[in-house]
This record gives structure tokens, C-alpha cells and sequence, in this order.
């Protein structure tokens, strides 16, 4: 997909993700420090920052893994660090959230791995229904033929995939990629572009990306984010940020281009 | 040291301990909240008990067999002294089914069933599939823990009875290689002294080790610190621990047991 309609989605109000004011330290380790960002429905946001910044640790705040130390988190509606028990398990039910290391469950084939979500939260679905869903997904994500293999035997980029489909088997509506196409080859990298586009087009969920990748955030988002030292030093359509005279944003450009 | 910004309030390593001690009771509080609530995961219940039962079994097997035959060649002399040999198979039930099948059961079942789980929830913790199950709103805790907990509970009594059965039987043939004595005559023998309390201190030693063992291998598991290394310290914390429990438990309810028998 190209960018063909970044703009209009910028002014529109209707946020499904609002950060204001995130702080997050661990110990003596200030990681956030004032965040603020709206995600719209329907957009990709890409967050870039370097190593160690603390792009994790923002959207695991998001789902909760992580409990933020000041600011609001509104999730859907809902402020995530006040949900506890079925709330928070139900709004975790419409995000998805892929892992920076796919965090496949290597006990289990492809197939169960995919089954997981579904069978543990939705207790009355028919073997059919499920099944359905499991070649669905599969489908949607282009392997279908690796249905029987255990995620010990997919290379990098499937599992990456594999873990994707398996978020997307809930149906959510906020999807949160970690580092989707690090550790892959460039062509690999374009595939997995052109997957979070297709599930923005086909099952309209609004992203966050993460990502060191320029190229990923050119592709794949509508706007994107530098994180640097804790809090976002600019954040705009790809050309907007690209443009920015600003040394430290421009340094972060080049970098990425030299290696 | 000691210019570091952090207080302790007693020292570094004893305020660790507390505080470790403080996590563990959390953890042990955690497992019998969630255990009397639904959903109560059955089938995984009985998958982690085969997978529990299938790789303790043959070791299990092998060394009831050994202790049988060992305890009762090694036993003989004495009891020939008094001219009591044919004392020998009560003697060996006593001490098989009060103290050895258990403990056996449960230094095998600490070293192969505790660090395996230690491994395995060690490893979903640090490549995040604990996490992944938590953002697909299911809870790992009851999934993960409660069922393998409840499993080793449910198996590791049930392999003990094994190991005391298999290690008669090794008795058995060192005494009827001896004394050709017969399967029935000598199993009638052995059971004379044995009482309903007998078995009972035993099975229940073995609850508490079988509990012992799941969650010790657990909390260590789930707990497990990030990276390669923090694996194999679960692993191999879980055995230390849980065979270092299991001894302590051994003492205090051979302790309660005598008291029980005295009154
Ligand atoms: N649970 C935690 N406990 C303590 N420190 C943590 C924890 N999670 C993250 N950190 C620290 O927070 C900082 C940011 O971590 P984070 O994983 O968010 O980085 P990142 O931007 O995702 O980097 P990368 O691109 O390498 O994934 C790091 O210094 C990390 O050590
Ligand atoms: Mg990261």
C-alpha cells in the first residue's frame, strides 16, 4: 500500500489509543519520560527510536504486562492500569500484540498454537468453527502448508508471522507490533510490510509499530514517532519527520542509511 | 561496596531472603486461590500427570528394585547374629513403606520432574510466552502452574506406592534366592507389622513432597530471571530446594507420626 492518505487521518478525533504524561522508571532507570501520543482508528503509527529506549516497555504499559509510574493510559475507552481481572482480560481480548521474538509456544504445532486463544476464551466454539479460524489466519498470513510444524522447525521470518496470525485469530482492533521485521533479510522485511498493510486493509485494526527498520516506517505507517531519551522528540507523517532539521532526528536518519 | 544509593533495612543478603520468603508465601497463597476456581483445566491436569508419571517411571522402577535387594542383603547379617533371619521381610516392609519408598520417590521426582518444570516455565518466561498467554486474556498462573502442581500432588503418592511395590519385590528375590521362601508367605509376613497408619503417614509424606516438588519447580520457573542463564538457575534451584524441603518435611512428620502413635 502506498501512503496515499496520511493526512486526512491525523485531524480526525476519534482516538483509540491516548498516552498523556507517561512516566515509567525501573529502579534508578528513568525509561519514559512524559509520553504523550494519540493513536486514530484506522492508522499505523510507527515508533522509532534506538536501542534500549524503551519502545518495549511503552506498549507492554498498553496491554498492562507493564504498570506505568505517572499519566493516563487510555486504551479503547479505558484506562488500562485501573482494570483488573475479566475488564482487563476483555480488553486484551481486542488487542493484538506480536512479540519481538514471536514468542511461539514451542510445545505446541503451529496448529494448537493458533487454536490456544480461541479454545481458552471462547469455551463454546465447535472443532469447525475453530478450524475455520485456525486456515483463516493461516491463510491471511500465507502458511497454510506449515499448519503441522512445531515453531522450532520455521525459520525467523514464519514464526514472525505465525505469531502475527495468532493475534489476529481474536479479531482485535489495536494491533501492537514489536520489531516486526528485525533479525529478517530485506526480503523478507518487505513481506512482512506488506502483511501489517494487508491486515490494516482486511481486518481494519489501527497499529502501533516498533520498529528500527526506516523502511518498515515508510511502508507501513501513516505517521511515525522518534522516541529519544524517554519522550517523543518528534512525531509526523514519515516526509514531515524526514524533513526536520533537527540534529539529533537527522543523525538517527543517517545512521540507519550508513548501516 | 556499600556506597551504593540503595538502604537495606537489615542487610542486603537477609532483607533478599525476607523478601524472597515474603514472594514465596504470595505464590503458594496465588496456587490455592486459583486451584478451587474454575476453569480447572482437567485434561492439561491429566497430560502433565502422564508427562510427570512416563518420566519418572523407569528410574523409579530401577532403583525400588536396587534398594530392595541392597537393603535386604545388607540387612541380613545382623538379623542372622540373632538367628531372626525370618524377620527379614517385616523388617524391610517397615522400613520400605514408612521411610524409603517415599523419600526414594521424591529425590527421584525433585531431580527429573523439579527441574524439568523449573526448565520449562524458566524458558516461557524468558522468551515472553507467559506473556503472550496473558495478553490472549488467559491466565498463564492457572494454566501453567495450578495444573502441574496439582499433578505432581496427584502422581508423585501414586509412583511412592509403585516404588514401595517394586522394592518388596527386589526384596523378594534377594530373600527367596536365600530362603526359597514363598511370594504369598512372604508379602503375609511383611504386612503383619504394617499399619492403616503406616500407609497413611506414607501416602501423606507424599502429597506434601509431590506439592513440594510442583511448586518449588514452578516458583522458580515463573520467576525465572531474563536470558539463557536465569533457565538453568531454575532448573537447577528447583532441585536444590525442593530436595532440601523434602527433607525437612520428612523429619517433621515422622515427628508427628510418633506422636500420633503414642497416644
Ligand atoms: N521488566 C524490566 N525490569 C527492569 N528493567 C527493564 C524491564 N523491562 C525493560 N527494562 C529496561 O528498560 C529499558 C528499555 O527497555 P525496552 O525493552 O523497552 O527497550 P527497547 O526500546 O524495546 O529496545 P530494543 O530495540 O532493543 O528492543 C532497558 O534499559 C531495559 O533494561
Ligand atoms: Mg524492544
Amino acid at each position: 500500500m502506498q501512503s496515499d492518505n496520511h493526512n486526512d487521518i491525523i485531524d480526525r478525533d476519534d482516538a483509540v489509543i491516548s498516552i498523556r504524561g507517561l512516566y515509567k522508571s525501573f529502579g534508578a532507570l528513568d525509561v519514559l519520560k512524559g509520553i504523550d501520543l494519540d493513536l486514530h482508528k484506522g492508522e499505523n503509527v510507527a515508533v522509532l527510536g534506538r536501542s534500549g529506549t524503551g519502545k518495549s516497555v511503552l506498549i507492554k504499559i498498553l496491554v498492562g504486562l507493564l504498570m506505568p509510574d505517572a499519566g493516563k493510559v487510555n486504551v479503547l475507552g479505558q484506562e488500562v492500569d485501573k482494570l483488573k481481572g475479566k475488564e482487563l482480560d476483555a480488553l486484551r481480548l481486542k488487542i493484538g500484540f506480536s512479540f519481538q521474538n514471536s514468542a511461539l509456544y514451542d510445545s505446541m504445532d503451529v496448529r494448537r498454537n493458533l487454536e490456544f486463544p480461541l479454545r481458552m476464551n471462547f469455551k463454546s466454539l465447535t472443532k469447525k468453527e475453530i478450524d475455520k479460524a485456525v486456515e483463516e489466519v493461516l491463510d491471511a498470513v500465507g502458511l497454510l502448508d506449515k499448519i503441522n510444524q512445531l515453531p522450532s522447525d520455521l525459520s525467523g521470518g514464519q514464526k514472525k508471522r505465525i505469531g502475527i496470525a495468532r493475534t489476529l485469530i481474536l479479531k482485535p482492533e489495536i494491533m501492537l507490533y514489536d520489531e516486526p521485521t528485525s533479525g529478517l533479510d530485506p526480503i523478507t522485511s518487505v513481506e512482512i510490510n506488506d502483511l501489517i498493510n494487508d491486515v490494516q486493509r482486511r481486518y481494519h485494526t489501527s497499529s502501533i509499530i516498533i520498529t528500527h527498520d526506516l523502511t518498515c516506517a515508510k511502508v507501513t505507517a501513516n505517521r511515525v514517532a522518534i522516541l529519544l531519551d524517554g519522550a517523543f522528540l518528534k512525531v509526523g507523517t514519515f516526509a514531515d519527520v524526514f524533513a526536520t532539521k533537527e540534529e539529533r532526528i537527522q543523525s538517527f536518519f543517517n545512521y540507519n542509511f550508513i548501516t | 561496596m556499600g556506597t551504593g544509593s540503595k538502604k537495606f533495612l537489615l542487610s542486603k543478603g537477609l532483607d533478599n531472603y525476607f523478601i524472597g520468603v515474603y514472594n514465596a508465601y504470595k505464590f503458594i497463597g496465588r496456587f490455592f486461590k486459583e486451584a478451587f476456581k474454575s476453569p480447572f483445566h482437567f485434561r492439561e491436569i491429566i497430560n502433565q500427570c502422564f508427562e510427570i508419571g512416563l518420566k519418572a517411571l523407569p528410574l523409579i522402577t530401577l532403583t525400588g528394585f536396587i534398594t530392595g535387594i541392597v537393603f535386604t542383603k545388607q540387612s541380613r547379617p545382623s538379623l542372622e547374629t540373632f538367628g531372626a533371619t525370618s524377620w527379614l521381610p517385616s523388617l524391610i516392609s517397615i522400613a520400605i513403606l514408612r521411610a524409603l519408598a517415599s523419600l526414594v520417590t521424591a529425590l527421584i521426582c525433585s531431580g527429573k520432574v523439579g527441574s524439568s518444570i523449573g526448565a520449562e516455565l524458566g524458558s516461557m518466561r524468558v522468551t515472553e510466552q507467559i506473556d503472550a498467554m496473558e495478553v490472549s486474556a488467559i491466565n498463564p498462573f492457572k494454566f501453567l502452574v495450578t495444573t502441574r502442581v496439582l499433578a505432581t500432588t496427584i502422581t508423585v503418592p501414586i509412583l511412592a506406592l509403585y516404588c514401595g511395590f517394586v522394592a518388596l519385590l527386589g526384596s523378594f528375590v534377594n530373600i527367596n534366592a536365600h530362603e526359597a521362601t514363598s511370594f504369598i508367605s512372604f508379602f503375609e509376613h511383611g504386612f503383619d507389622t504394617i499399619t492403616f497408619l503406616d500407609i497413611f503417614t506414607s501416602v501423606t509424606k507424599s502429597i506434601f513432597f509431590g506439592f513440594t516438588i510442583g511448586i518449588v519447580g514452578c516458583y522458580k520457573g515463573y520467576n525465572a530471571s531474563s536470558g539463557t542463564v536465569g533457565v538453568g538457575r531454575a532448573a537447577n534451584q528447583a532441585v536444590v530446594l525442593s530436595m532440601f524441603l523434602v527433607f525437612i518435611e520428612e523429619v517433621v512428620i515422622v515427628q508427628v507420626s510418633n506422636w500420633i502413635r503414642l497416644y
